[in-house]
């Protein structure tokens, strides 16, 4: 997995609240079987007019020439409920967007884009406000976000402290692999599974 | 202090902790052919075995056609996933239930069936309507595909341990207040990120007088209010349910689990960190209006005006959701007529969705301007319905009789909504797009979806087919 450290980036808006993964990549575009493949089909429903995805839709806020580029999505509460797919943080981070800003995100997509190398921030309501009326007011705003310091900054000065969970934090700063991790402790899972078969053994399958 | 069932199921599976971070062991870990074949490659990738296959059981669902599946699946696409999945569960020895076998369907109406889920277990699957299995007492949740390899090569969880929620439903179940009704009230009341953070348990009198399969229902939407997981304390009638299953233990072993499985109540001096509480006397028949669950009302209700609406986020999401749904404010919701009708899903196409939704469609016929689909939830159900000749209630009323699988829920395969088509729906999203691009969803239990099939719009089951 790649590490997460530091961007400065263009960042761009997407203001809406309970934005689902059927949003972010719609359930035709599940069928791979690989991980790649999936950033051409971000938000496809909202961003193209045809089915076939070659005619952008130029009402979708990210197809404004403005965003062009942008690595850091700005956006509202409860991003990423639904469906628990991992097509949709595969999908936004092939697009580009490595970092995702909004007051609060569903859990499971919360989960999935640490385990892919985009930082989910989360900042009180007001802050992405501010942060929604710099960008939208100053083209071009590139936002810092900083996993080692936990901070967001912004050209205007705008500082906002952001928490995360530690042990994910130091996971995504150095880019480990969490099977790699938990297999350090294959001896406790082999004497967890040896003592289970006395406290619970009617939980094997034989 | 005493311990909420949450806890005494995430203790008894706690392997190792370390900075808040708890190694959680995985009793059952389903899988279906949409989020699992990246898993596998990187099982392959890293050399890596799969730790358990007698823990791992495997279902093609999402993709799956509902119409001649004896026959090669058309979509080349869609007919190489499940091809991926016969492959690596050929390679890895896991136990597959595929097209063909009578226990395909719903990876999340399967299990239980199966008796693969139980009181106490821990239950993931790459599909987030894993909550389902809360119905048991199982803490059951979904996961991404990371982490189905996670699980896969290790059979544990890396988890951080969530906040514990009650929802006391008092009062008691009537005839036509199903657990849609019962759980839809509940994402109104609470909200779709009601529930972030938490895991729910459900109790009250409601609760203990709901079968096997409405608790099934209600935890499986327990996901849309934001929750983790939903759980209900096994009774007699989660005993009764799984004795003799196939994959259940057997004998003294069934009765040495009861024994411990009566232990995992709640404690009367455990505290959740939260509770809610509804009365079912003030619950109608639910009908969504929105593109979230929580954009809810009941039958006598009305489309909400935006104008009446202050909250300014609110007032906005409820303009961009009415102009996709293309409703009008203030329209009576049974002035909506609606287009097509799906009954399905791993909400609501077990035997006894199917039975309710049989006893309304008896007699009558359904409106020559709707199209209406049964999709049963898996072979069993389908065999077991077409015993009790539902099929031929169904068929003699003009619903088509489908094959098991997540069909017009999700739309991936060609059961969809053509653009502007609006349907009511016995499944669990009514996500933009979700059914078909521009489709149109109404979220309602499956008696309500019968009605509302036959009559052409929405209607009161409670007074169908008495005037």
């Amino acid at each position: 997995m790649q590490a997460f450290t530091k961007i400065t980036a263009l960042a761009a808006l997407l203001d809406r609240v309970d934005v689902d993964t059927d949003a972010i990549i719609p359930k035709q575009f599940l069928k791979k079987i690989e991980r790649t493949g999936f950033g051409v089909h971000l938000f496809h429903d909202w961003r193209y007019l045809d089915d076939d995805g070659t005619q952008p839709n130029p009402d979708f806020i990210l197809n404004a020439s403005r965003y062009q580029g942008a690595q850091i999505l700005v956006t509202r509460d409860n991003f990423g409920c639904g469906s628990s797919r991992e097509h949709a943080p595969w999908a936004l981070l092939e697009y580009g967007f490595q970092a995702i800003v909004a007051p609060s995100f569903a859990d499971i997509f919360y989960n999935n884009c640490f385990k892919n190398g985009i930082l989910p921030v989360k900042l009180e309501i007001d802050q992405v406000q501010m942060l929604f009326e710099e960008i939208e007011s100053n083209e071009g705003c590139q936002l810092t976000v900083d996993l080692e310091q936990q901070q967001v900054t912004t050209p205007q000065g705008n500082n906002f402290t952001f928490a995360v969970d530690a042990f994910a934090r130091d996971r995504l700063l150095k880019g480990l692999d969490d099977i790699g991790w938990t297999l350090q402790f294959e001896k406790n899972i082999v004497q967890f599974e040896n003592q289970y078969q006395n406290t619970a053994p009617w939980m094997t399958i034989q | 202090m005493g311990k909420t069932m949450f806890e005494k199921i995430w203790d008894a599976h706690v392997v190792h902790e370390q900075d808040g971070n708890t190694i959680l062991y995985i009793d059952r870990h389903l899988v279906h052919e949409v989020t699992s074949p990246q898993a596998f490659e990187g099982l392959r990738i890293a050399g890596r075995p799969l730790r358990q296959p007698k823990a791992t059981y495997a279902v093609p669902d999402h993709n799956v056609p509902t119409i001649d599946q004896d026959k090669p699946i058309r979509d080349p696409i869609s007919a190489k996933q499940i091809e991926t999945l016969r492959n690596n569960c050929k390679d890895f020895g896991v136990t597959l239930f595929d097209l063909g076998d009578i226990r395909q369907g719903i990876v999340h109406v399967v299990a239980p069936e199966q008796g693969l889920t139980l009181p106490g277990a821990t239950i993931v699957c790459g599909d987030s309507h894993t909550s389902t299995h809360g119905a048991f007492g199982a803490l059951a949740f979904g996961i991404g595909t990371s982490e189905v390899e996670h699980v896969l090569a290790t059979q544990t969880l890396q988890q951080q341990k969530a906040k514990s929620m009650l929802v006391q439903v008092n009062g008691s179940l009537s005839d036509q207040i199903t657990p849609k009704d019962i759980i839809l009230a509940i994402i109104g009341k609470i909200g779709t990120s009601g529930g972030a953070g938490y895991v729910i348990e459900y109790a009250g009198e409601a609760i203990r007088e709901m079968s096997i399969e409405g608790r099934m229902t209600l935890c499986n939407m327990t996901i849309e209010a934001g929750a983790r997981a939903g759980l209900v304390a096994p009774d007699e009638k989660t005993f009764a349910y799984l004795r003799d299953r196939p994959y259940a233990p057997k004998e003294d072993l069934f009765e040495k689990a009861i024994e411990a499985w009566k232990l995992l109540t709640s404690d009367p001096n455990a505290k959740f960190d939260a509770v809610v509480e509804l009365e079912t006397e003030d619950i109608l028949p639910q009908v969504t209006w929105g593109t979230n669950p929580g954009m809810v009302t009941d039958i006598n209700g009305k489309i909400p005006d935006p104008e009446q609406i202050t909250n300014p986020k609110e007032r906005k999401a409820t303009e961009v959701a009415l102009e996709y749904m293309g409703l009008t404010p203030n329209t009576p919701i049974q002035e909506i007529k609606i287009d097509r009708v799906f009954i399905g899903s791993c909400t609501n196409s077990r035997i006894e969705d199917l039975r309710a939704a049989a006893a309304v469609a008896k007699g009558h016929q359904v409106s020559a301007t709707v199209n209406a689909i049964v999709v049963p939830g898996s072979g069993q159900v389908r065999q077991q319905a077409e015993k009790e000749g539902l099929d031929a209630i169904f068929k003699e009323a003009g619903f088509e009789w489908r094959e098991p699988g997540c069909s017009m829920c999700l739309a991936m395969n060609d059961d969809k909504l053509k653009p502007g088509e609006r349907c009511a729906s016995t499944s669990n999203r009514n996500f933009e797009g979700r059914q078909g691009k521009g489709g149109r969803t109404h979220l309602v239990s499956p008696a309500m979806a019968v009605a509302a099939a036959i009559t052409g719009h929405f209607t009161d089951v409670r007074s169908f087919g008495k005037s």
